[in-house]
């Protein structure tokens, strides 16, 4: 069968079109649209949802999936506002502990998979109950944080501001994490063998295997860099609203995966890349910033819009790769 | 060469074991749990609180198991338990009781229908298929119910949870009836070994002529019905439809009872007395740790590990050593 | 190293897995510049010799020496890196990466840590530089055709300087121009030195390219012999492990008309199955499918029954013209099949032997019509009596049962949904005397009530007992039928060997 050239990166070209004019839909439509401010506010509001679609990233494809990351972001938020704030630790120290053990929560779960041959969407379901339990254990109920380095320091003095409009626009931290994230992520998919094993035993198990590839330590490396990216998720999401709680990002996985699917990465793994899914995070900001904009629209037609989405481009990717 | 001879005990052995074994545990260290009075012509009490509040978990799990042993998966079943929770609570003011019960079944049935389609035409994994509806789902639910909470005074439609029959909560008596309609039509007719026998072998079954994609599709839309009537009977419990904590996690409970009852993950033989088994095995271990002070909010995570466990020792790996180990023993 | 010593050396190799012996002391010996042909029949110990040599499974004892050094690979990744390597027929490679990533992947080079793409490129356009191919290597593999695939997986062996190559089936998927690509660029790759192990099912291709043969039968070695030395004929014997036939009997190669036959097939073909077959099934008659296996024998039972389509020829069913889109379709109109491989596509592991006989039956009658359980009950035990199944009872899972005996309720399984025409695929494999015979008698028993049997097995003995017309298969090819009398096993060798 002759395949259309570069067939695969149709859904991601779809993306981005989508992106262009969704947001020129918005500058038509609403006043005040097309600003320096909506542009800031579309990526401080969905840092966390960047970092988090990262992690999926790497789990979709290899071919698995991750439905504990919701649940891992909120269990590494109330961590890190308990540490900092009932246990004294220096807000640095809190942030570094924090992310291993969300990296240390995805091997866990990368183990039991490999170990047991059990579904991946199974373990992690589990793991999504056993997190959020968690977090509840660890405060039951949300922690503000007001230690000044947070406040002062990660929040106000890391800011970056940049020179346009008539007040400067300012880049909070946590958007750099997040974009950071994705240039690594990037570099170590394209440009690693870890993240070139990644891509061929998602596409061809058994092929990877007669290549010599180690598929098992693959499999492990991915839900690591998953639960890492979780807590890493955790971490933005916290410096965002100054605050931990175990009941925060319900279902945010299924927002990621659908980020990472939106953003032309196939489902059965493979095919993709992080900078999809970073288009896709940016696709599902606007979609919401559009809902709010009109007022009268309520935020549920984003779920639908974003269900649709799934379905075609799950759909489109179908008819597109075999 | 003659293949070693399984040990196979009878699959309900283990969930009845451990729920004695929890009420053993109950009857211990829980004072009162087994205090039942009859009173106002109906029986109260903790072990009719877990018959209660378990049939929600049983009547998803019936469906649930049925496309599990076909070799699938519903993710979707609380997205659509809260869809039925809203058309139901929308319609509660204005529609005839027939009306709303229809209306709700129908849009359960039409969700079963969705998944299914996707799984058998578009030949989508399961998984997949279903994470569709369970994204888009609560976005429908709060769609009919225009974001917000829905309350009414139906007195009929709140008589479905709230009322008694012969003694015990009508939601029991609606479990055991989905329970043993399924039952009596999955054994009576050809439909229980056909499911089977494409969970455990699909190309076989294609081999020898059964039409397995009409056969999915069914489950799928029994599965959705089901949904529908647990939506029914969640909204009827709570006077008022909360498209974003109906039936909030009720596919893992669902998947853990089936799993629990001896249904196997890969698809094959199941068994609707065991998955009923595991609702209660699970709503008895939520109360017990209710009443020993452990909260809602935490409750998750004892239930996750229960999971784990329960999937670890039904892995085929650990069940051939089982196997082993109990056969060197014999 | 002189030049006429071996490559590669074995010597007394065995492999036993449990109680069965995989291979039995094997010897074989591969010179540098020279293409091995290794053959044998399903069970030969073809794959587990390979295996065994790339240190995918342990051997159990024996010696290997490469290069003249004993060679004990513990991983394909160390056999690759002492110089072997092979190129499995379709699952070598990862779909939708580049050609240069292929080539290269698990063993890019490297700068400060990171994937150097542009050595990738190079390294790859070398390695297929050798093979005589400028092709863009930044093309995904997935859009190349699987003879090219083919080429940049041996362009992949030759990037880690294999000395020794094996090729596991590499022409099962390729049409003739795409074969006749691959052998130039093996025969320049001999030229250079290299030494090539060329395991085929295709007798052509043997002596179109070999130099040396080895055949291999049931985990023993049989014979080596260099190709000019070992005639059709004997090469065929050997694998089928039969005396060669006596020249001179009469062998018809074209088939008289039938009046009204139960199903004609002309023409069909299909590519990477079938390139051309006519046959004819009357009523009341068993009609044997003989070749080597690869010969195509399987895939015409498939396209009969509907698993695969046709891409062009014609059946007709009792002279209706007749395409089956499922097996659904072909059962409806009275056909049946039991299937080559009894584990994947046969048995339903974990019902029981009743549900397993009752099966067809049920699935035609739908969901709702079921058979009662006193009917299901009669109608197993009425088979497991009539067919001797041995079984502790009809409940225990068909899975805890012998082959034979799997097998034989595979065929109640039809039976008891009384076809009209009854395709058996290898229905004897790898079960026991007594019940190859029962089977055979059931053949007989079906025929005598009318119905048309296709009889497809290895065993040319039982396919003269069983059969009245053998159609001979070879290299996915009709070549010819045999009638009864004038049936013997000599005559289907001769017309393998003859065909050229």
């Amino acid at each position: 069968m002759k395949r259309t050239p570069h067939a695969r990166h149709l859904p991601l070209l779809v993306t981005a079109s989508l992106v262009l004019l969704v947001f020129i839909a918005g500058a038509l439509v609403y006043p005040r649209f097309a600003s320096f401010g909506v542009v800031r506010n579309l990526m401080v509001d969905n840092a966390f949802l960047a970092v988090a679609a990262v992690g999926a990233t790497f789990v979709i494809l290899s071919g698995a999936i991750d439905l504990s990351i919701g649940s891992v972001m909120a269990f590494t938020s109330i961590l890190l506002a308990t540490l900092i704030e009932q246990h004294g630790w220096h807000p640095l120290a809190a942030i570094a502990f924090a992310v291993i053990v969300g990296g240390a929560f995805g091997l866990a779960q990368g183990l039991i998979i490999q170990a047991f041959e059990l579904p991946a969407f199974l373990v992690t379901l589990a793991g999504m109950f056993i997190a959020r339990g968690g977090a509840f254990l660890v405060h039951p109920q949300s922690l503000g944080i007001k230690h000044p380095f947070v406040a002062d320091v990660l929040n106000e003095r890391l800011s970056l501001v940049l020179p346009v409009g008539p007040h400067g626009v300012t880049i909070p931290l946590l958007v750099d994490i997040a974009l950071l994230a994705i240039a690594a992520a990037a570099v170590v998919l394209s440009f690693t063998r870890l993240g070139r094993n990644v891509y061929a035993v998602g596409d061809h198990e058994q092929g990877a295997m007669l290549m010599g590839l180690n598929i098992r330590a693959t499999r492990l490396s991915v839900f690591t860099i998953s639960g890492l990216c979780s807590a890493l998720a955790g971490v933005v999401f916290t410096l965002y609203q100054q605050s931990g709680d175990p009941a925060a990002c319900k279902g945010l996985e299924l927002d990621a995966i659908a980020a990472v699917v939106i953003g032309g990465t196939l489902l059965r793994g493979g095919i993709g890349s992080v900078l999809g899914s970073s288009l896709g995070v940016l696709l599902l900001g606007l979609i919401q910033t559009i809902v709010t904009f009109q007022g009268n629209l309520n935020s549920w037609w984003t779920k639908i819009v974003v269900g649709f989405l799934v379905l075609a481009f799950v759909a489109l990717q179908r008819r597109f790769t075999r | 060469m003659p293949e070693p001879r399984r040990a196979s005990l009878p699959p309900l052995l283990w969930p009845l074991a451990a729920l004695a074994l929890l009420l053993c545990f109950n009857f211990l260290f829980t004072p009162g749990f087994f205090s039942v009075e009859f009173r106002d012509g109906r029986l109260v009490g903790t072990l009719i609180d877990i018959l209660n509040h378990s049939s929600k978990v049983a009547i998803v799990a019936v469906g649930m198991t049925l496309v599990i042993a076909t070799g699938g998966v519903d993710l979707s079943v609380g997205a659509v338990v809260a869809i039925c929770g809203a058309v139901a609570a929308t319609l509660a003011q204005r529609a005839p009781m027939p009306v709303i019960v229809l209306a709700a079944l129908g849009a359960g049935l039409a969700a079963g229908l969705c998944n299914g389609l996707l799984v058998t035409r578009l030949r989508l994994q399961p998984i997949v298929a279903t994470l569709v509806l369970m994204v888009a789902g609560r976005g429908v639910a709060q769609l009919i119910t225009d974001g917000l909470i829905i309350t009414f005074e139906r007195p009929a439609l709140v008589a479905v949870a709230n009322r008694s029959l012969l003694a015990l909560p009508i939601p029991v008596w609606i479990a055991v009836g989905i329970a043993a309609l399924a039952a009596a039509f999955t054994r009576r007719t050809a439909a229980g070994m056909l499911i089977e026998a494409v969970g455990d072998n699909d190309r076989a079954c294609r081999y020898s002529g059964v039409n397995e994609s009409r056969l999915r599709l069914g489950v799928y839309a029994f599965c959705g019905l089901c949904a529908g009537v647990a939506g029914l009977i969640e909204c009827s419990y709570i006077k008022a439809a909360d498209a974003n904590n109906a039936g909030l996690f009720l596919e893992l409970d669902a998947i853990l009872a089936a799993i629990i009852g001896g249904t196997a993950l890969a698809g094959g033989r199941f068994s609707i007395a065991g998955s009923l088994t595991g609702a209660l095995l699970i709503q008895a271990l939520t109360k017990t740790m209710y009443m020993h002070d452990v909260s809602a909010d935490v409750a998750p995570l004892p239930k996750g590990l229960a999971v784990l466990a329960v999937c670890i020792l039904q892995a085929p790996r650990v069940k051939t050593s089982l196997a082993r180990w109990a056969g060197g023993r014999a | 190293m002189p030049a006429d010593s071996p490559l590669l050396s074995v010597r007394s190799l065995s492999k036993r897995f449990g109680a069965v012996v995989a291979l039995d002391s094997i010897d074989l010996d591969v010179s540098p510049g020279s293409i091995h042909a290794l053959m044998g029949e399903n069970g030969a110990g073809k794959s587990t010799l390979i295996r065994c040599l790339m240190g995918a499974v342990r051997r159990d004892g024996g010696t290997v020496l490469f290069e003249g050094t004993a060679c004990d690979p513990a991983s394909p990744r160390h056999a690759e890196a002492a110089g072997l390597s092979t190129v499995f027929q379709e699952v070598g490679l990862i779909p939708h990466m580049s050609v240069a990533e292929n080539i290269t992947l698990g063993r890019e080079s490297r700068r400060w840590g990171l994937i150097d793409r542009r050595e990738a490129r190079a390294r790859a356009r070398r390695a297929l530089a050798r093979l005589g191919l400028t092709i863009d290597v930044d093309q995904e593999l997935g859009g190349c055709s699987i003879a090219l695939q083919q080429l940049v997986a041996i362009a992949r062996a030759l990037d880690v300087s294999a000395r020794l190559l094996i090729l596991d089936e590499p022409t099962s998927s390729l049409d003739r121009r795409e074969t006749a690509e691959l052998f130039a660029v093996l025969r320049r790759l001999r030229d250079e030195g290299v030494g090539i192990i060329f395991v085929t099912h295709f007798l052509e291709q043997v002596y179109q390219l070999c130099d040396r043969i080895t055949v291999l039968r049931d985990g023993a070695h049989v014979v080596t012999r260099d190709t000019r030395d070992l005639p059709r004929p004997q090469l065929i014997a050997a694998m089928l492990g039969r005396t060669p036939a006596a020249p001179g009997a009469s062998v018809t190669s074209a088939a008289p008309a039938d009046a009204a036959p139960l199903l004609r097939a002309t023409g069909l073909r299909r590519r990477e199955s079938i390139e051309h077959a006519d046959l004819t099934i009357p009523r009341g008659a068993a009609v044997g499918l003989a070749g080597l296996l690869g010969s195509g024998r399987s895939e015409l039972a498939r396209m009969l029954f509907g698993i695969d389509r046709p891409q062009g020829g014609r059946i007709e069913l009792n002279g209706e013209t007749f395409s089956p889109r499922s097996p659904r379709d072909a059962i409806a109109r009275g056909i049946a099949l039991t299937p080559e491989n009894r584990k994947s596509d046969g048995i339903v592991p974990n019902l029981s032997v009743r549900e397993n006989i009752v099966l067809a039956l049920q699935a035609r009658r739908g969901v709702l019509r079921s058979l009662s359980r006193r009917e299901q009950d009669a109608i197993a035990d009425e088979f497991i009596a009539r067919l001797g199944i041995k079984t502790p009872h009809r409940e225990a899972p068909i899975s805890t049962l012998s082959g034979g005996n799997q097998q034989k309720a595979l065929l109640a399984r039809w039976l008891a949904a009384n076809p009209a025409l009854l395709i058996l695929d290898e229905p004897t494999r790898g079960i026991d005397i007594g019940a190859k015979q029962e089977i055979e008698s059931l053949i007989r028993g079906l025929i005598n009530g009318g119905a048309g049997v296709l009889f497809i097995s290895s065993e040319l003995s039982e396919l003269v007992r069983a059969c009245s017309r053998i159609v001979v298969l070879k290299d996915r090819r009709t070549i010819g039928e045999l009638r009864a009398p004038g049936l013997s096993e000599e005559h289907i060798l001769e017309a393998i060997a003859a065909h050229a």
